[in-house]
């Protein structure tokens, strides 16, 4: 295992950086305008989260990365993102339910790390608060909004739950990375975190007379790079494209 | 501005004698520099005229984040990606103030949607255009950005309220646009070959269509001098051309690209840069459709908005159960 640090703070600045980079996917074609200006606030909030985790990283490795050469020169098995945040737009549903799906875990996961032992991610933790905090207000209103509207954006909000519950497990599993930011108080054990993740969930999803599906099976591989889903080789040929094809341009 | 060829009344315009004493009241008023409210008097042919042009406005700052989020997903840094989607973000919020601004004229924004889907009502020609490499990023902040500006400066001091003060925040904004667009043509034009050759390929793509963007000559329009006697359009197309071309002709230069024009030179007798006109049947051309993109553009549109229905449904829905909930406990 290379520095669990290094590891650590990849996770979460790929799992910006991937989020960050499907919602901006919506720039111009949003349902109503109001939510294209919502959609690029949040997408814009997580690419700048993106380039202080990188940086972070980068720095911690030491070896002359900077965030955008982390972002834009490693292939699918250096990611160390979720698999939930890199799961396909989908329609408009799918994609708040994603987004909420995340945001619940990332605003507990996010207030933890306030009370790090490291002065630098609990700084970056702080301002990312405030900005996660909006995220699950919007995505939870709108997670409602739909569960409770008609029987056809009902249905494709449940359709979206149904699709992408077998991606939140991952999202509180933990492993030696982990272990060893417990030991050093810089990070929580995400494990803990599922209580009080469930009792939110059961909370929105009964206003939004949705139903959370039975199985508890959870996909894994995204956050220890070990398996990805094929759909992020795809978004890094587009995202890292320019980079790549002009390696010795700057931009 | 990104308005072309509004139409105004076409019945030129009255003399102060030829008006009744309201018209002639609302005239002088505008002639003394005031400001025309939403409830004031207003003749039915400037609210017309309002509505044609701060509609196609909106509608091209609308279809206008296509041709940029285009690139969004291909970036080529952090920084960069965040900067072009900040832009495009604030270009939906322009939409949003045009869109009420228009509103206050008694069109509501729907029905001005409606009519942009089915091709009613037009967008700006150069958002027809496709952007194909990331120095087109640069040039269309560089040049479309700077040829909106120069009509949108004077418009913050048009004779609606409501029109001059959104004018006024996007102005702010479009500045911020223009500098950015122009500082990635900086990078690219002192960059590796293969970008300085982007760099020129994007100024020769999007030289004539930024000139066509103020319309063509309207010395003998009947619809320019009624717009122009209300004050909302302040200066002559081929004004504005002019003094787009005198400010960016150096900052080609500057950057060290080649105008495709070859008579675009600074005149010593006139202190004005020649230049050639556009190709006006091209323009044409994408104004009856014809474009190299009219057909994606509005094709992206009307699929954005019929997919978001169920969206605007279901939204609408929790909200009268909400309401009506709340009326039950009352």
């Amino acid at each position: 295992m290379s520095d669990p640090l290094f590891e650590f703070l990849c996770r979460l600045g790929d799992n910006t950086l991937v989020l960050g980079h499907r919602v901006s996917e919506w720039c111009g074609v949003a349902p109503v305008l109001e939510e294209d200006i919502a959609l690029a606030n949040v997408a814009l909030d997580l690419i700048g989260q993106t380039q202080l985790w990188l940086g972070l990283a980068g720095e911690v490795e030491g070896q002359g990365r900077d965030a955008d050469r982390l972002a834009f020169h490693r292939d699918v098995w250096d990611f160390r993102n979720v698999l939930l945040v890199e799961q396909p737009n989908g329609d408009f549903g799918q994609t708040m339910m994603r987004q909420f799906l995340f945001d619940s875990w990332h605003l507990s996961y996010l207030k933890a790390l306030m009370s790090s032992s490291n002065e630098q991610i609990a700084a970056i933790a702080e301002k990312s608060v405030k900005e996660v905090t909006y995220h699950l207000e919007r995505s939870t209103d709108t997670v409602i909004g739909l569960g409770d509207g008609t029987e056809e954006s009902h249905d494709r909000m449940q359709k979206a739950l149904d699709r992408l519950y077998p991606y939140v497990g991952e999202m509180f599993l933990s492993d030696d990375v982990d272990a060893a930011m417990v030991a050093q108080g810089i990070a929580p054990d995400p494990t803990t975190l599922r209580p009080a993740f469930d009792a939110h969930l059961a909370q929105v999803l009964g206003e939004a007379t949705l139903t959370k599906p039975a199985d508890d099976f959870a996909h894994k591989g995204g956050k220890t790079g070990a398996r990805h889903s094929e759909h992020l080789g795809h978004m890094l040929t587009q995202m890292q494209w320019l980079q790549r094809a002009y390696p010795d341009a700057t931009w | 501005m990104y308005a072309q060829m509004i139409k105004s009344t076409g019945q030129g315009v009255k003399s102060l004698d030829e008006m009744e004493p309201e018209e002639r009241a609302f005239q002088e008023r505008i002639n003394a520099g005031g400001k025309i409210e939403p409830k004031d008097w207003m003749p039915e042919g400037y609210r017309k005229n309002l509505i044609r042009q701060i509609g196609q406005h909106a509608h091209s700052e609308i279809v206008g984040q296509l041709p940029e989020g285009n690139w969004i997903t291909r970036a080529p840094t952090l920084e960069r990606k965040a900067i072009l989607l900040a832009k495009v973000q604030d270009e939906a919020g322009h939409g949003l103030y045009l869109y009420c601004a228009a509103e206050t004229l008694g069109v509501t924004r729907d029905e001005l949607t409606r009519d942009l889907l089915s091709g009613k009502m037009k967008y700006s020609s150069i958002f027809n255009y496709p952007t194909l490499t990331w120095a087109d990023m640069g040039a269309v902040g560089w040049l479309v950005d700077g040829a909106a500006i120069m009509n949108q400066v004077p418009l913050q001091r048009t004779s609606y309220g409501p029109y001059a003060r959104a004018m006024v925040r996007i102005c702010k904004e479009e500045s911020f646009h223009q500098r950015q667009g122009f500082d990635i043509m900086m990078k690219m034009a002192n960059g590796t070959e293969a970008q300085r050759k982007m760099a020129q390929d994007a100024l020769n793509r999007f030289w004539g269509p930024a000139l066509m963007m103020f319309g063509p000559s309207d010395a003998d329009s009947v619809h320019s001098a009624q717009s122009m006697a209300w004050k909302i359009k302040m200066n002559s197309n081929d004004e504005l051309r002019q003094k787009f071309v005198d400010l960016t002709a150096p900052q080609a230069e500057y950057l060290g690209l080649t105008i495709p024009d070859e008579t675009c030179k600074l005149n010593p007798d006139t202190g004005h840069y020649d230049f050639a006109q556009p190709d006006w049947d091209e323009f044409f051309d994408v104004l009856r459709g014809n474009g190299p993109c009219n057909t994606d553009r509005l094709e992206a549109r009307n699929k954005a908005w019929d997919d978001g229905a169920w969206v605007r449904e279901g939204l609408m829905a929790h909200a009268a159960k909400k309401r009506a909930a709340k009326l039950a406990a009352e």
